[in-house]
């Protein structure tokens, strides 16, 4: 006891001394006028340690390159398969030889048949009146337009077209392109880019798909053809969404499918679209000078006004007899895929003989009416009999 | 061969860099400006598609607004005749400062170093012509119907029996459009888990038919078999990405001639490397068949490669050949392999017939196969 108090003593002096020591120079720092007590200069101590380990490099394991040898010995032993898988010989397809115009009637290995492989709905192969305008066009043009639209391989013939085709159907102007599937795939993207929404039928044929696709859009497939699975989607992608001024969505439907035979219900359409703000894309490349009255399509069918529908586009390969297609809408659709449209852009133009076959074909069904007639006949026939 | 003429051609001098920098920025800064103003007025004014997106979000169409109006009537000049040597223009004018052009009736008669009519049977040809008048009045315009349909005639077949033979490899495939051919072949050579390293020139219809193919894609630099090795290298080592399992094939793109720049491909390295890696090689000869080579068969004719090297061989009827259209040559299967599988041969039109027997007659023409010797006579 007596031991530990002097002990006792001394700790509890030196222990004042520290403290003193500790805070006395420090109890008179006034620094900006905030008063420094001894316990910051600790946290102050603190910080700095912390700093110091933080600013140092994690210890990383070392990396190790493959060394040349290495890499050598990798492509020696790596064998690519075959560019092609083996021929199966169950599945050869013959086409058939034709030699003679794929009309009604044709000709094959000398023997005529009758032909139900052609979409040549009007009739309008070997008619004389196409004939002869490609016959001038042929002598005046030459065969191909050697050039892009853009440079020197716009015709005249060209821009007659488009302005005969946008006056057939009542839309301010059209744009032509020099395949007919080339069109609904570059039409697509170049409308539909990343981020926007797309609400597509399950049944589109293959170029359709091809151009969602490369669009890189959302993708939303609804049952073929069935209204109210088009309804609940949209429904769906709309609910709770507000940033409609942002976000383009667009409904692709065909007018008559080709993988199914089925028409398109466009007045069903035309009502939802307007309900949720959708813009509609049209593929109508069998029932251009197909259905309705007078041939003009789909809209003509239904009774709808075509300015309605947003982007209509079709193949003239089909009842016009010719090459290439067509892409018609409001002017600011059309003028937008003079730039952005990479079938338009950077391709050759439709070579002129076409165009001008395609002109005779709609002048031609113009001044007669009746093909349509004798069509829904034979349609009829085939559907009874 | 000037010294150091390359050089100097490659980078421009410092002062035309930045007087052009400078007159592209002003154009861009007054556009904004335009752009701000044009926001303001319309502020008060409706328009009719309310609540609908525009098809042009913000600033993605600037440059077609506020720069190339200005210039529109330098691009997509009509023509009214045939794109021949000498050709006539369509004049146009404008009465809203460019934003529309109306087509008058007067054309001008003006020398044509524009559109692609490499060998001159662009225009009605003695020998051509009369072959495609009689084909057309025959076969009619067009077939409506895909090739395994019933759009398959006598002129298909012939004239793919004469490309193939032109080309110099065993079989040929055709199509209607060359842009549809790249894309559409592509994705049925190869798919996910496979590597498509191609120039970083090509063309958009490769690029196109790439992205859709949905493999791994690589660019090497353009026309430099260095790279080319150092890529092929590092990829086989290291493997698809994230799994590093081994690629399925490989396949290089690369083109005869550059349509932007003009230049020859290095062939016989480019081919020297692909060999030694085991990579497959796809050549698009879209310019430069029937216009390069002795005999006109084209870069491997050029630079003394053999046919056989090259794995796919695709080319276009539009440029030299006056027509329009495409086509593939390769071995046998992989051909047969096309033909079943390619979606653009079941499902698209066939080649219109006049357009086949145009490429027949001009192929025979530059063979010398018609009887005349225009073709060997260098008419090139």
């Amino acid at each position: 006891m007596d031991m530990a108090l002097p002990i006792v003593n001394a700790t509890t002096a030196a222990l004042a001394r520290v403290s003193a020591a500790f805070n006395a120079p420090l109890a008179r720092a006034v620094v900006f006028g905030v008063h420094i007590d001894g316990h910051l200069v600790v946290e102050g101590l603190l910080i700095a340690v912390i700093v110091f380990q933080l600013s140092r490099k994690s210890y990383k394991p070392p990396k190790k390159p493959l060394s040349e040898k290495e890499v050598d010995e990798l492509c020696d032993e790596w064998e690519p398969e075959p560019l092609c898988p083996p021929v199966k010989e169950r599945s050869h397809i013959d086409p058939a030889i034709l030699e003679s115009a794929a009309g009604p009637h044709t000709t094959i290995e000398g023997k005529e048949v009758v032909n139900f492989a052609s979409a040549n709905y009007l009739g309008l192969i070997g008619n004389e009146k196409l004939i002869d305008s490609c016959v001038g066009s042929l002598e005046k043009y030459g065969v191909g337009s050697c050039g892009p639209r853009g440079f020197y391989g716009t015709i005249d013939v060209h821009l007659d077209c488009e302005a005969k085709i946008a006056n057939f159907l009542g839309t301010p102007d059209s744009i032509l392109y020099s395949y007919g599937i080339s069109t609904i795939f570059s039409v697509i993207p170049a409308f539909c880019k990343k981020g926007d929404i797309i609400v597509a039928d399950e049944g589109v044929h293959w170029a359709v798909q091809n151009g969602l696709y490369l669009s890189r859009s959302t993708v939303v497939y609804f049952k073929h053809n069935d209204m109210a699975s088009l309804a609940s989607t949209l429904e769906k992608l709309t609910r709770g969404n507000k940033r409609t001024e942002k976000i383009r969505r667009y409904i692709v439907v065909e007018s008559i499918y080709q993988n199914s035979g089925q028409i398109a219900p466009l007045d069903e359409i035309v009502k939802l679209k307007e309900k949720y703000l959708f813009r509609v894309i049209l593929e109508e490349s069998h029932s251009f000078g197909v259905l309705g009255k007078s041939g003009r399509g789909l809209a003509e069918h239904y009774g709808v006004p075509i300015d309605k529908i947003d982007i209509i586009t079709a193949g003239m390969g089909n009842a016009l007899a010719t090459d290439g297609g067509f892409c018609t809408g409001s002017a600011r659709v059309v003028d937008h895929q003079r730039l952005s449209s990479a079938g338009y852009v950077f391709s050759a133009s439709l070579p002129p003989y076409l165009a001008s076959a395609a002109v005779s074909a709609v002048n031609y069904l113009e001044e007669n009416p009746s093909v349509l007639a004798n069509l829904r006949s034979n349609v009829a026939l085939l559907h009874t009999g | 061969r000037v010294e150091g003429s390359e050089e100097d051609g490659e980078a421009p001098v410092p002062v035309t860099a930045l007087t052009t920098l400078f007159s592209y920025g002003l154009l861009f800064a007054f556009g904004h400006f335009r752009d701000f103003f044009r926001r303001i007025l319309d502020a008060g004014k409706s328009s009719n598609l309310k609540g609908y997106a525009p098809i042009c979000l913000g600033y993605e169409d600037f440059y077609t607004r506020r720069l190339y109006l200005r210039i529109q009537d330098c691009f997509g000049r009509p023509i009214a005749s045939a794109p021949d040597a000498w050709f006539d223009v369509v004049e146009r004018h404008s009465n809203d400062g460019n934003k529309t052009l109306q087509r008058t009736t007067k054309t001008s008669k003006c020398l044509n170093l524009g559109s692609y009519n490499y060998l001159g049977f662009a225009a009605a040809d003695e020998y051509c012509t009369p072959r495609v008048i009689e084909s057309l009045k025959k076969y009619s315009a067009s077939t409506c119907s895909a090739r395994v349909d019933g759009g398959n005639t006598k002129l298909h077949t012939e004239l793919e029996e004469l490309v193939a033979r032109f080309v110099g490899k065993p079989a040929a495939i055709l199509f209607g459009m060359g842009y549809v051919t790249n894309s559409a072949i592509i994705p049925i050579l190869i798919g996910k888990g496979g590597l498509i390293v191609s120039d970083s020139l090509n063309h958009i219809s490769i690029v196109n038919g790439a992205r859709g193919s949905g493999a791994t894609v690589r660019v090497f630099q353009h026309n430099n078999p260095a790279h080319l090795e150092d890529v092929l290298r590092e990829q086989i080592a290291g493997g698809q990405p994230r799994t590093h399992r081994p690629w399925k094939k490989i396949i290089v793109i690369v083109e005869g001639i550059y349509s932007m720049e003009g230049e020859l491909c290095n062939l016989p390295e480019i081919m020297a490397v692909c060999k030694k890696y085991k990579a497959y090689t796809y050549l698009d000869e879209a310019h430069s068949i029937g216009a390069v080579g002795k005999t006109g068969r084209g870069v491997c004719e050029l630079l003394g490669v053999d046919p056989a090297d090259v794995d796919i061989m695709m080319g276009t009827f539009t440029k030299s050949f006056g027509s329009c259209g495409g086509y593939i040559a390769a071995s046998k299967e992989i051909i047969h392999h096309l033909k079943h599988a390619c979606p653009a041969h079941i499902y698209a039109t066939s080649m219109s017939p006049p357009a086949v027997q145009q490429v027949i007659s001009a192929i025979k023409v530059v063979l010398g196969e018609d009887g005349s010797n225009r073709g060997i006579s260098g008419r090139i």
